[in-house]
């Protein structure tokens, strides 16, 4: 019981993924009055439209010829507004704990944020999973993560007076250079060429550093790194001509991207089938009562991960919802173009 | 991690192999530690399409085929570079995101298969993602 007493946000409905499917069940589940809070990874709404492909075209949502991976999640967020979610971004949901019983479900759910969520219902609908920085393949690598190997910056302190390795040319690293440069003893940022990907005012201001002799730029690679306890010491530079040299390093952080991965949900105690969730066809719930997935991270025979898909299956699993939630209501089916309660309900009566 | 399926987005969109003429090359897939695989490529698909309908592991194309996740690196073998052809713009800001690039590192979503490609040999990294 002692659970229940702690700070905890209360809502309708936790939705895991804040993608496509998890917007448009923001909206399926607005209409039949379900209030929701909606938690993703990424620092920003989309999912892999936003992550993936921003500005490539989509021509496979009913009714929309092209849009762009950032246009359709621009659309979904414009048409869930008057539902007014909760976002919470930059977390992780590590775990899931259920409270209730198969009628009466309730769910506790936690963040790497520290946030507790209590809530009667959750939709899972994280896509390939969650996007996690990529791991290069240095050997040891594990053993200084998260003491002297970053994927991002936590405490800038951390870099006080170190000697600071950055690797990749993207805007991540260009930024930590120019953040961290004037703390760092010394900073060396590695590339693999001279080009970068990154804004041309941060890639300036770095050239400018490296001119100015105060960071060094160095073309290669970190091929192995050595230290102890999880503290690095020194780094092996391999540049493009092949040529190998040892440098001082306190400090490593590898920019290389996210990937996906599937994460905390393989924890959750649902069913799995080759990292994908089953679901039935008619609710799209999984093997737990009140806990839904919809999207790309379930699986029924038939499923194309489309997204289409995902909306169709938002919308059957949020009148199942409806009667958790619920439970002494009946649901009456209405249409957005006739009925003056959902129209009211959207603002537009 | 959540793979695409090629195979089904070939049936779903009806798009069967082969057509009015079928043309295929042989595409070899050579794995870090020197095992080969070699398959069929229809003419006018990607390699990495090709190697994900094979079923090729280290191929992951996690963002099928939009030029947006490096998980589809090969390293094409030196008697073929010329003919696969160099990396673009995108490409090459593509590869930052990969691992352990080289001068002949492409990403297989790219490289689209042609009749002269027939016999293609491209090694595939020690780690993609």
């Amino acid at each position: 019981m002692n659970q229940l007493n702690e700070a905890a946000i209360e809502t309708d409905v936790v939705i895991v993924g804040a993608g496509p499917a998890g917007l448009f069940a923001v909206f399926e589940l607005g209409l039949l009055d379900i209030k929701c809070h909606v938690i993703d990874i990424l620092p920003r709404a989309g999912g892999q439209c936003s992550e993936l492909y921003p500005e490539k075209p989509i021509y496979d949502i009913p009714g929309i010829p092209e849009v762009t991976g950032q246009g359709l999640t621009d659309s979904l967020l414009k048409q869930i507004e008057p539902f007014h979610p909760t976002f919470h971004f930059n977390e992780m949901v590590e775990s899931l704990t259920s409270l209730g019983t198969a009628e009466k479900p309730s769910f506790r759910l936690t963040t790497d944020a520290g946030k507790v969520f209590h809530a009667r219902v959750v939709f899972i609908a994280a896509g390939g999973g969650s996007f996690q920085p990529k791991k290069p393949p240095i050997p040891t690598i594990e053993q200084y993560e998260g003491k002297s190997v970053f994927y991002a910056v936590r405490r800038m302190e951390d870099f006080r007076d170190r000697d600071v390795v950055i690797v990749g040319g993207g805007d991540s690293a260009l930024d930590w250079t120019l953040n961290l440069q004037p703390i760092a003893k010394s900073l060396t940022l590695v590339h693999r060429r001279d080009a970068f990907r990154a804004a041309p005012h941060s890639v300036s201001a770095m050239q400018d550093l490296v001119k100015a002799g105060k960071i060094s730029f160095r073309l290669g690679q970190i091929t192995t790194i050595e230290g102890a306890d999880g503290q690095l010491s020194h780094a092996t530079l391999k540049g493009n001509d092949g040529v190998e040299e040892k440098i001082s390093c306190h400090r490593l952080m590898p920019f290389f991207g996210l990937t996906m991965k599937l994460g905390p949900v393989a924890e959750w105690g649902l069913q799995l089938n080759e990292n994908l969730i089953p679901v039935d066809t008619e609710k799209f719930e999984t093997s737990h009562p009140g806990i839904f997935a919809v999207g790309d991270i379930n699986y029924y025979p038939g499923k194309l991960k489309l997204i289409l898909s995902g909306f169709h299956e938002g919308a059957l699993a949020a009148q199942k919802a409806h009667r958790y939630i619920f439970p002494d209501k009946k649901l009456l089916f209405q249409y957005t173009t006739s009925s003056t309660n959902l129209q009211k309900k959207l603002g537009v009566s | 991690m959540v793979k695409m399926s090629f195979d089904d987005t070939a049936v779903r969109y009806g798009a069967e192999p082969g057509g009015g003429a079928p043309t295929k090359v042989k595409i070899t897939f050579v794995d870090s530690s020197g095992q080969a695989r070699t398959v069929e490529g229809e003419v006018g698909s990607t390699v990495m399409e090709t190697a994900r309908r094979n079923d090729i592991p280290q191929i992951a194309a996690e963002c099928g085929g939009a030029c947006a996740c490096a998980t589809c690196h090969v390293y094409v073998d030196e008697k073929w570079t010329e003919k696969a052809g160099k990396a673009s713009q995108m490409e090459e800001d593509m590869l930052d995101f990969a691992f352990d690039v080289k001068p002949n590192s492409r990403l297989c979503c790219q490289i689209t298969v042609r009749p002269e490609l027939d016999g293609l040999v491209v090694q595939t990294p020690a780690q993609q993602g």
